[in-house]
């Protein structure tokens, strides 16, 4: 038998054997899984474990991006050739009754979210009856997320019920649900934004190019860089796009992620300049703070992932 | 804001990362982690610690610091000062109360090290949550309050923690500022702690004087305690050994999760690797199969491993085509683990339903889930006072001795060699939820020695003979609904065509084979499944069996159809409202059951649960007994 060969593993080995063991968990006791690809980098670092935890098969299930067409053009890019390089489906879901009304982030404000992204969730996998869908959220990012196990039970109308989570014991996760549940797994639950960061740095992971600064064009809009990806911006009379060197720090509709001002070009000095910033990263979002410090909470409740 | 800026060192080195960022990132890249637990009563100060490890680790960004500035000063129990413990408090129900009310997790880092904190409530009733919150962790932190000393909820947590194997325990004695840091109290309560550890079996910990709200010996010896000659707490978080190095020295194991086949010239078994270590050429052992081969290569993503350790996610594969599955363990060859269907466990009922003796629940251990019932608890123990108690059953935050059995045998270790093949959960087959968790402490030899004896006329044998499909016709329904009297009838009626059959009654049964049976929950959970193994043994027979029971309890009508073949159970609902049952009181029953006269009767103060989808449902307000057999007899045909 081998030699007693000790081998100090880092955190990251074991956030890493972690994830791993969630995914091939799930694939296991589901029917039909999904994985939600928000094309961001927690969904990168997702889809990348999930590779490594069937390789050298690809992940048996789709990836999932619930769209709002109001992405980054960068962003469609990347998730398009991720799909095809993991060898995974890739699913795209419109909310059609957003589309028909024509619900968009410069008039419809919080409705535009609820509709397309918190709505459309709900249809997309209804729809294909996922039974079990993977998220990239984690716990450091929210309060109530610090609470919510990493499977995390859904009602049959998608609600959230904090009070009645089931315990989990060691590894072990109970995957068995009741006729209509569903269940939200979240398998970086315990890596924290520098880990995500890290680990993307040091397994080459393809991420969407805006994290790096680049001359963008901008406008100032309520005290916040926006970017005018398309011509759907409507610009304000006389008004010019500023080329300036900006970068995003987490990524989602354009008209509604501020753009940071950065010269950050490399994996190294972004992690550099989110280290030493002070403000945390959902900050740019404005979904975290209705109804005080339990905005996201009451949002989990009414079925937002 | 003033109030706590302080001097100590900060754990981010924030000058290297705006220095060198790629040494920083080097630096982070080698780290540990750590996962501990902090447990204490409502007002150790458990959240306002944490808050302050994560506040000195720079966790905090600037815009949540206004928020909590904020919120301090609207609800924080600190006056002006900063309420650390609201940056951990999240849900919005138990920020209104001011109490934690589950496990929350917390993330921060020093130079050395990655910590993953559970925040466990000391609420009595959340024994639950404790539990759950030390089974990952490879350390506990226990609070106490200078000014309280060990109290009861001390010695509970410690015990918990004891009973979930973490060997490294801290002695947080917090509040220090509050006894002015006097050394005479904390030798006191050190003392006292001592004592009490060692009657439990806790050998050793590591007690050390602090204050969370003060910062003193979290981060750096303070000068407030000049007679304290320990590490402080980072110091000592930072160096102790974790669990994965321990079971990297152990004998391999890992729990198959899943057969990776992408095509025909690769078979893999992919798992998280439980003890030990593997590299290509070690012998192995599939188990319970036993069968033998070799590891020709451990594969990841990353290439292929020369060797591969305990707490790592990997595929092996094998020089020989050999079954092997999800639910399998696969071992070093020369030292596997056992292979049992009966046991000594502990249980810590986590639910508010009670635990049913002798119901069937599911059973996870590792990767493998089967059936598995639980005998009355041999003693429960009182948490407060480590005395044992004698119990009919576990309630809700129980924690007991019990023998439990499994419907097939499961690879296993005894829990204090082993987390992963020891610890187990319970799921109930109705809710899905997670009702216990569970430690296997040794199996029961006579398992080993009870072997199914084959036997040439089989079933199929049996009913060719009797030109009928054999059946279980199982009628349930309260007491007075009439089902003795229809399945009487539908049994005159098969007989006439020439079917054999046998009918099982209730009251019949308790006069023989059940008469040891009360009408305890437990009872006649016991009460069916002998009826239940009675009738699988005459359907084996050939026979067509008719049950008349009022077998309360959806759980165990489920486990007698998942002992008869698929088909053959066919539940038939006697659908009587209770006020028509009532009004008839055959027997003069109900008068009793109200009058007090007779405890635990269905419908009246013990509960009946109908069947949500039977086979067969008749309503015996709109029918005959008789009209409700020829119903019955219809629905059967053919009988062939």
């Amino acid at each position: 038998m081998s030699d007693v060969s000790r081998q100090t593993l880092t955190h990251l080995q074991r956030l890493e054997a972690e994830a791993i063991h969630i995914i091939r968990e799930v694939v296991a006791e589901a029917d039909n899984p999904v994985m939600l690809y928000s094309v961001g980098k927690d969904s990168a670092c997702m889809l990348h474990l999930a590779r490594k935890a069937f390789y050298p098969s690809p992940p048996p299930f789709p990836l999932l991006h619930v769209d709002t067409t109001w992405k980054f053009q960068e962003m469609y890019k990347l998730r398009d050739r991720m799909a095809e390089e993991s060898g995974m489906e890739l699913l795209v879901y419109h909310n059609p009754e957003a589309a028909e009304r024509g619900i968009n982030p410069f008039d419809h404000g919080p409705l535009h979210t609820d509709m397309w992204k918190t709505e459309g969730l709900k249809q997309a996998l209804d729809k294909w009856n996922f039974d079990a869908a993977f998220g990239g959220a984690r716990r450091d990012e929210e309060k109530s997320r610090a609470k919510e196990r990493i499977f995390s039970f859904r009602t049959a109308s998608h609600g959230w019920d904090p009070k009645s989570q089931r315990p989990e014991l060691w590894n072990l996760y109970n995957a068995r649900k009741n006729k209509g549940e569903s269940i939200r797994v979240f398998p970086i639950s315990n890596w924290t934004e520098l880990d995500v960061w890290q680990y993307i740095h040091l397994n080459n992971i393809p991420i969407v190019p805006l994290y790096f600064a680049d001359e963008r064009p901008v406008v100032e809009r309520d005290g916040m860089l926006v970017m005018v990806d398309d011509d759907r911006f409507p610009l304000k009379p006389g008004e010019v796009p500023e080329m300036k060197s900006v970068r995003f720090r987490t990524l989602g509709c354009y008209p509604l992620t501020g753009a940071v001002e950065s010269s950050a070009k490399t994996l190294p000095e972004v992690i550099q300049e989110t280290l030493l910033t002070t403000t945390s990263e959902r900050q740019g979002r404005a979904i975290d703070k209705d109804a005080g410090g339990a905005g996201m909470e009451v949002k989990k409740q009414q079925g937002y992932f | 804001m003033s109030d706590i800026q302080n001097n100590d060192p900060v754990y981010v080195t924030e000058s290297l990362i705006a220095e060198d960022i790629d040494a920083y990132l080097d630096q982070h890249q080698h780290k540990t982690m750590l996962r501990f637990i902090t447990c204490g009563s409502v007002d150790d100060g458990k959240s306002t610690l944490i808050g302050r490890l994560l506040y000195d680790s720079k966790m905090i960004f600037e815009d949540q610091l206004d928020a909590l500035t904020a919120d301090s000063k609207k609800v924080g129990t600190q006056g002006q000062e900063i309420d650390f413990a609201l940056l951990v408090d999240g849900l919005a129900a138990e920020r209104e109360q001011g109490i934690t009310i589950d496990v929350a997790y917390r993330f921060f880092n020093t130079e050395k090290r990655k910590f993953i904190v559970a925040d466990c409530p000391g609420h009595e009733q959340y024994t639950r949550n404790m539990i759950t919150g030390a089974s990952t962790a490879d350390l506990a932190c226990i609070l106490i309050d200078a000014r309280k000393g060990v109290l009861v909820q001390t010695r509970r947590h410690s015990y918990l923690c004891h009973l979930i194997g973490i060997k490294n325990i801290v002695l947080a004695v917090n509040k220090m500022d509050l006894v002015d840091y006097s050394q005479e109290v904390f030798d006191k309560i050190v003392a006292d702690y001592t004592e009490f550890a060692k009657s439990i079996g806790i050998e050793n910990f590591t007690a050390m004087p602090i204050s969370g709200f003060k910062g003193d010996n979290i981060i750096a010896a303070s000068d407030n305690t000049p007679w304290y000659k320990g590490p402080n707490l980072i110091e000592h978080l930072e160096t102790v050994e974790v669990l994965t190095a321990e079971d990297q020295s152990k004998p391999f194991r890992m729990p198959v999760q899943w057969v990776n086949r992408p095509n025909l010239d690769f078979r893999g078994f992919s798992g998280l690797i439980a003890t030990g270590s593997v590299k290509p050429g070690d012998a192995i052992r599939v188990l319970p199969s036993g069968k033998t081969s070799t590891v020709t290569k451990v594969v990841t993503m990353d290439g292929e491993l020369d060797s591969a350790v305990a707490g790592q996610s990997v595929t092996v594969c094998f020089a020989d085509e050999i079954d092997c599955s999800r639910g399998d363990v696969i071992s070093v060859s020369d030292t596997p683990p056992q292979v049992a269907d009966q046991f000594e466990s502990t249980i810590v009922w986590l639910n508010d339903d009670p635990m049913h003796v002798g119901r069937a629940y599911w059973l996870k251990l590792g990767t493998q889930m089967v059936s598995a019932t639980v005998q009355q608890p041999k003693y429960a123990v009182n948490v407060n006072t480590m005395e044992h108690v004698a119990v009919k059953t576990l309630e809700l935050n129980a924690i007991g001795v019990a023998q439990l059995s499994t419907d097939k045998p499961i690879v296993f270790e005894p829990y204090a060699d082993n987390r992963s093949l020891g610890g187990f959960i319970l799921i109930d087959k109705i809710t899905n939820a997670t009702v216990a968790a569970g430690m296997l402490q040794f199996s029961l030899r006579r398992a080993q020695n009870v072997h199914w004896q084959a036997t040439d006329i089989d079933r199929t044998e049996h009913a060719r003979l009797k030109n009928q499909t054999p059946k279980v016709l199982w009628f349930t329904g309260l007491s007075g609904s009439g089902k003795s009297t229809i399945a009487n009838e539908v049994e005159k009626s098969l007989n006439l065509m020439n079917r054999h059959t046998f009918l099982l009654d209730g009251d019949n049964v308790r006069h023989g084979l059940n008469k040891d049976l009360g009408f305890t929950e437990a009872d006649r959970i016991e009460n069916i499944r002998r009826v239940g193994e009675v009738a699988k043994l005459m359907v084996d027979a050939g026979l067509i069996v008719l049950t008349a029971f009022i077998s309360p309890y959806r759980a165990e009508r489920e486990m007698v159809r998942k002992l008869i073949p698929e088909g053959e159970f066919i539940e038939i609902f006697v659908d009587t409202p209770l006020e028509v049952a009532e009004a008839r009181d055959v027997k003069g029953l109900y008068k009793k059951a109200r009058s007090g006269q007779l405890k635990n009767f269905t419908g009246i103060d013990s509960p009946y649960e109908p069947p949500l989808n039977p086979e067969i449902r008749v309503n015996t307000v709109e029918m005959t007994a008789q009209d409700a057999a020829a119903h019955i007899i219809r629905q059967l045909m053919p009988l062939k």
